[in-house]
This record gives structure tokens, C-alpha cells and sequence, in this order.
């Protein structure tokens, strides 16, 4: 730390000490689950609808066709899911700014949250962060099992406490800020599409 | 020293022109009813807040433990850490860590910190272009105006004004006032420096002690793109944002959009613990008078603000002005209690814009006592002379009047009939300097005490 530097967080400090207030108890945070919904995964369909967000219940046997199907004029797929190869990897990019490139990108939420539609993505998940925010339009698969109810249940999630960086993703990109109308996109992707499927290992597990 | 910002007088221009003051009344005013109808959703909603609150109290009783918590966490993470405490300091660290990486473009995202240290006009007189990439924030700086509200920078602009600005800028077609073919004209514009840009920055809603993280809430992406994509991310962030746990961070997540918009959550509530392999994350801790104000005893409370702005959307006042009236950074009754610790004279009028009407105390998710810090100043204001005779004379009379009881009878059951048939020159006079160019509220038909004679007529008597 440059002397500068040091001296100024030193000052910050001595002034904060002289003038902090006498010291008040950290209050017990309840997760309020008595009021949580009894059908976890119709409340995040309702809730990630209220932000424009689109969820598919029916199976999807086949999500090539599936991609093909719903996005006809995407011609790079950037998969960063194992059990599909899309057109390209996330690792492939060089720099982050190339996954400008997508038009879809897929990708595997560990953890929906009931109260708010929202999806976890981490670096993990992303492995260029980018991906999330330059596609055109994104895929989420979720285990509809890995739905938490609220926000409180959320943040007790691992990839808070040990990864670099992580989101709560609800809903494409967004803004009121021209006459106070809600718009979509802003300027990050136009769709996100939550397909309700179980994970890999567990469909292993039921098989 | 700077002459007082008269705000009743910047606001007589924005009320002249009923087709942006009537339009910006309505659409806040749904914005205070949608933020209503979440918080009714919600049944622990009054719980919610008497939480933040305390979460609050304990983060500032505590805040220099909590200050080194979060600066040996984020270091342990790969964080650089700087400390300034002014706005000088602030810009002068931003502009050599951008120099240092070779950076003469930055694509930042909105923070009204940096608005608070005049960041931009800094980095851009040493010849450095940002590009604001918030949706509001980029129209306004288009327009060479400070954000009007702090959600919606650009709130008290029609669709027309912003085609016109496009148009101007960009060369949109002017006529074109669909807001999607806006927001895409500025997405096709902003996209380019997103993926040039050397260096990107972003502010923060919280720092959480326990992680070394900061997180960040906006709509639009444009945080996780700035700080993302490329390979240097600056966050700039005041010292009083920090609370102690992720698992504290829950409770103001769900208060926070509720909030500001009404919506449960916003679209990209992102958590950066650490810059990602090959790239640097450098935090910014700004003091620039928090400290001081952490000392003030009647004042310290408007620390736990989480700029969530419903306080703005909720005063009569702000609602019919705009916030670029205010003249400040921070604007509304937010703003009115915040703005004189920076400098007192400059803002030493602002306290007077406000009925006290008491709606943004009773919509603060974090409790703060509003109207009564703006009571608070008016009265630290008179005490140091810093207020205009005509408002000393009408605050004078009000403490006479609040003081007598008998005398507070007589004003209430008379003046009410009066303001039904007394002549609008008679009501905004000059010696009510905020009534100018406002109507009042109809009078209620009685006063509380008439109808508390007729309807408990025998407690009354009880107890008189």
C-alpha cells in the first residue's frame, strides 16, 4: 500500500472510530417460511412471468430441435452444457468480449428461487461471463427440485461465499427509463427461456 | 462560498411546462402504488423493514470493524482495495488506475457516487471518454443534465424529448417515439464500447463484510457487462453501504426493487467476490463526509439509505418539481437531509421544500425518520442563520402555534374553512414561499378534534 493510500484509510478510520454510534445488536434474520408458497415451482413460473421470462414444463426429449425450432434464424448455439454441443464453447473465446458473436447460448442453473422467478448462474455455469449478458437470447435448464423458496433461502447457497462472481438472473434485460414504459431488451439479452428439466445425474437416479 | 440553491424558483420552469410536471406527477405517483401493491404481498413486509433497519444500525455502530472485515476478505479474494476520502482523492485514483492500464475509454454503469465526486467532467478533462451505459443515466448524459431522479435518471422526460435527443445525437428519426425502437437505438450505439472499452466501472448497492463482495442490482445488464467484459473493473462505493452477512443482504434484496419500482426483484442482482483469472478488480471505499456525518446525532440515520428513491416518488413536492430542480446530487426528501452535509449554505434552503407531510418516513424500507431530519435541518438552519426572513418568519409562527395548543385549535378549525373560499392570491402569497405555484390539498371537512367530539363524546369529556 502506497503511503498515501495508507494515510487516507488511516484518517477514514480514526474518523469513523471518533464518531461511530454505541454499538447496537444484530437482530435474528427468520426465513419466513410460514408464509412461503405450497407449489414451489408454479409460484417461480408466475413470478419469472411478471418479468417477462418465458418457462417450458413439457418434456424436451430432443433440445437441438428443440433450439432450432424456437430460434430458426440462430446460426451460432453457444453451449455450455456437457450433454450438448451447440455450435461453439464458452471456452473458446479468446477475449470476453467475443461471445458478441452468439445468438443463443444454453446454459444450467443450479438454483431457482420460488419468490422471485430468479436463476442462479456463476462463473461455474458461464465459464466467460459474458455469455450470459452478449447472447442474443438465453436457455436456462433448471432442475424444478432445485427451487428454493425465497431469497433468503437463496443466499445460502455455496457459490456466494466461494465464487468470484455470481447472479441472480430474472427475466431478460430491462428498462423504464424512456417515459417510464418497461422495455425489453436493454442491453444485455432480449429472451431468457427456463426449461423445467432434472439434472443429468438425476435422471440417472430415477432411470 | 456558493449562494443557497433556490429550489421553489429552478422548479417555476418545469412547472410552467403542465405537460412534463402533470406527466412526471402521474408516473410516480403509480410507481408509489405499484411499490404498495408488492409490499402488500409481502406479509412480513413491516418486519422486513424494522429489520433493515437494525441490520443497518448494528452495520454503522460497527462500521469500522466491518470496513477491515471487508478489506482483508476482498484482498484474501484477489481484490485491490483503495480508500479516499474525498472526491478528489476518488477521481484522482480512478484516473491513474485507468491510465495505468492504457484505458482512454470507460464504459461505466450508474452511481450516483460518481456523480457525488463530478467523476466524469474529471476523467474527460484528461482525456478520457465515458460512456454511461444505464439506459436514463446515457440520456441525460447526452444532455448535459445531472440525473433527474436516482432510479430513473431521466424520468421527468416524454418520449418526444428523448426521440428529439436521439435524433440529435444519433441520428434516429426523430419522430419515431416507440420506446422499444429507443431503448434500441441505444443498445446498437452503446454496444460498440461495451466491447472496445479498456476499462470498465460499476457502483454498489451493498458491500457484504463477511464475503469481501460487493453486489450490484440494475435492470439492463449494463453492470455485469461494464465490469465483465473488460479486463479491468473499478467499483466505486461509499463506506456506509456495508452490511455484515449474505445473510443480511437477503432482507434488503427483497425491500430494495419493492421498493423503488414494485417489482420483487430486479432483472441482474449480481454478486463479484474477485476479478476473474488474467483480469483485476480494484474497490474504491469513498468516505467524502460519511464519517463526519456518522457523528452528527440528530443526522447520522440518513447512513442507512438504500437509494431505493420512494421517498421521491411519494412527495408532493418532488412529484410537481423534478428533480433537477433541487440543484444536488441527491434530490426529493432523500436529498433535503443528505445535501446540507456537504455543504451547508449551498443547500441551506432545500430543508424548506417539503410539506412534512410524513409519506417518506412511512415508506422508507429502512425507517428513517424522513420528515423529521427535514424538520431537523430547518431548524439547524435558522439556528445558524442561514435562512431567507420570509421562511424564518413562517417557521416562527409555526412554533408558536405547534407550542399553544389553544392556539393550534384556533389555526386548524379556522384556517381550513378559509382555504375552500379564500381567493388563490390569499393562499400563495409570499409569505408562503413553497405554495407558490402549488395548489393545496382540498381541507378536510373537520378537523381531527371535531370528529373526535362527535364520535367519542363521552371519553372526550373523560379525558378533557
Amino acid at each position: 500500500m502506497s503511503p498515501t493510500l495508507a494515510l487516507s484509510r488511516n484518517k477514514i478510520l480514526d474518523s469513523v472510530r471518533a464518531n461511530q454510534r454505541a454499538a447496537q445488536p444484530m437482530p435474528t434474520i427468520p426465513h419466513f417460511h410460514t408464509n412461503q408458497p405450497s407449489d414451489l415451482v408454479t409460484a417461480f413460473r408466475e413470478s419469472i412471468a411478471r418479468m417477462a421470462g418465458v418457462v417450458v414444463t413439457e418434456d424436451v426429449p430432443d433440445l437441438d430441435s428443440f433450439l432450432r425450432a424456437t430460434f430458426p434464424g440462430a446460426k451460432v448455439i453457444c453451449s455450455a452444457i456437457p450433454e450438448y454441443a451447440g455450435t461453439i464453447k464458452p471456452a473458446s473465446f479468446n477475449h470476453w468480449a467475443e461471445a458478441s458473436a452468439i445468438d443463443v447460448c444454453i446454459l444450467r442453473s443450479p438454483m431457482g428461487v420460488a419468490e422471485t422467478g430468479s436463476v442462479l448462474l456463476s462463473d461455474l455455469e458461464l465459464h466467460v461471463n459474458t455469455v450470459a449478458f452478449l447472447a442474443h437470447d438465453l436457455v436456462v435448464l433448471l432442475d424444478p427440485k432445485q427451487i428454493v423458496a425465497n431469497i433468503h433461502d437463496a443466499y445460502e447457497h455455496p457459490h456466494f461465499k466461494l465464487r468470484p462472481y455470481s447472479v441472480l438472473m430474472t427475466g431478460p434485460s430491462g428498462s423504464g427509463d424512456i417515459g417510464g414504459i418497461v422495455v425489453h431488451p436493454a442491453q444485455a439479452a432480449k429472451t431468457l427461456t427456463v426449461i423445467l428439466a432434472p439434472a443429468p445425474d438425476a435422471r440417472q437416479r430415477t432411470a | 462560498m456558493s449562494s443557497p440553491i433556490d429550489q421553489a424558483k429552478n422548479a417555476e420552469k418545469f412547472l410552467a411546462d403542465t405537460v412534463h410536471e402533470q406527466r412526471l406527477d402521474k408516473l410516480l405517483w403509480a410507481m408509489r402504488m405499484r411499490r404498495d401493491a408488492a409490499a402488500r404481498l409481502v406479509p412480513e413486509w413491516e418486519e422486513l423493514r424494522t429489520l433493515a433497519s437494525e441490520i443497518k444500525e448494528h452495520a454503522l455502530s460497527h462500521l469500522s470493524d466491518y470496513l477491515t472485515q471487508f478489506e482483508a476478505k476482498a484482498t484474501a479474494n484477489g481484490v485491490i482495495v483503495h480508500w479516499a476520502r474525498d472526491a478528489h482523492e476518488h477521481n484522482q485514483i480512478v484516473y491513474d488506475l485507468l491510465a495505468e492500464q492504457g484505458a482512454d475509454t470507460l464504459v461505466k454503469s450508474k452511481s450516483m457516487l460518481t456523480e457525488e465526486c463530478e467523476l466524469r467532467p474529471f476523467l474527460e478533462r484528461r482525456g478520457i471518454r465515458v460512456t454511461e451505459t444505464d439506459l436514463g443515466e446515457r440520456i441525460q448524459q447526452l444532455d448535459d443534465q445531472p440525473p433527474g431522479h436516482i432510479v430513473g435518471p431521466a424520468i421527468h422526460k416524454t418520449t418526444k424529448d428523448v426521440a428529439l435527443l436521439f435524433s440529435q445525437k444519433y441520428g434516429s428519426d426523430p419522430n419515431n417515439e416507440d420506446v422499444a425502437y429507443l431503448a434500441g437505438v441505444m443498445r446498437e450505439n452503446t454496444r460498440p464500447d461495451f466491447l472496445k472499452a479498456r476499462a470498465g466501472m460499476t457502483g454498489a448497492n451493498f458491500l457484504v463484510a463477511e464475503t469481501g463482495a460487493i453486489v450490484v442490482a440494475t435492470n439492463e445488464g449494463n453492470a455485469d457487462l461494464s465490469a465483465n467484459t473488460p479486463e479491468l473493473h473499478i467499483c466505486s462505493v461509499g463506506i456506509e453501504k456495508i452490511i455484515p452477512t449474505m445473510e443480511s443482504l437477503a432482507v434488503f434484496i427483497r425491500l430494495l426493487a419493492r421498493s423503488a419500482t414494485g417489482d420483487t426483484i430486479t432483472q441482474y442482482t449480481s454478486t463479484f467476490r474477485g476479478p476473474r483469472k488474467g483480469a483485476a478488480m480494484h474497490v474504491i471505499l469513498v468516505d467524502n463526509g460519511r464519517s463526519a456525518r456518522l457523528g452528527m446525532n440528530r443526522f447520522w440515520h440518513s447512513l442507512k439509505c438504500i437509494r431505493c428513491a420512494a421517498c421521491m416518488n411519494t412527495c408532493p413536492v418532488y412529484r410537481r418539481s423534478g428533480g433537477l430542480s433541487y440543484g444536488s446530487t441527491y434530490m426529493g426528501p432523500i436529498g433535503i437531509i443528505m445535501m446540507p452535509t456537504f455543504e451547508i449554505r449551498k443547500y441551506s434552503e432545500l430543508p424548506f421544500s417539503s410539506t412534512l407531510n410524513g409519506s417518506c418516513t412511512n415508506v422508507c424500507p429502512v425507517k428513517i425518520d424522513i420528515h423529521e431530519q427535514i424538520y431537523g435541518w430547518r431548524e439547524v438552519m435558522e439556528e445558524n442563520d442561514q435562512i431567507q426572513v420570509v421562511k424564518k418568519e413562517a417557521m416562527r409562527v409555526a412554533d408558536e402555534v405547534l407550542s399553544h395548543p389553544t392556539l393550534y385549535h384556533i389555526a386548524t378549525t379556522t384556517l381550513s374553512p378559509a382555504l375552500e373560499v379564500l381567493p388563490h392570491f390569499a393562499v400563495y402569497n409570499r409569505l408562503n414561499a413553497w405554495g407558490k405555484h402549488r395548489d393545496v390539498p382540498e381541507p378536510a371537512r373537520g378537523t381531527f378534534h371535531e370528529w373526535y367530539r362527535n364520535h367519542r363524546p363521552n371519553r372526550n369529556e373523560v379525558e378533557r
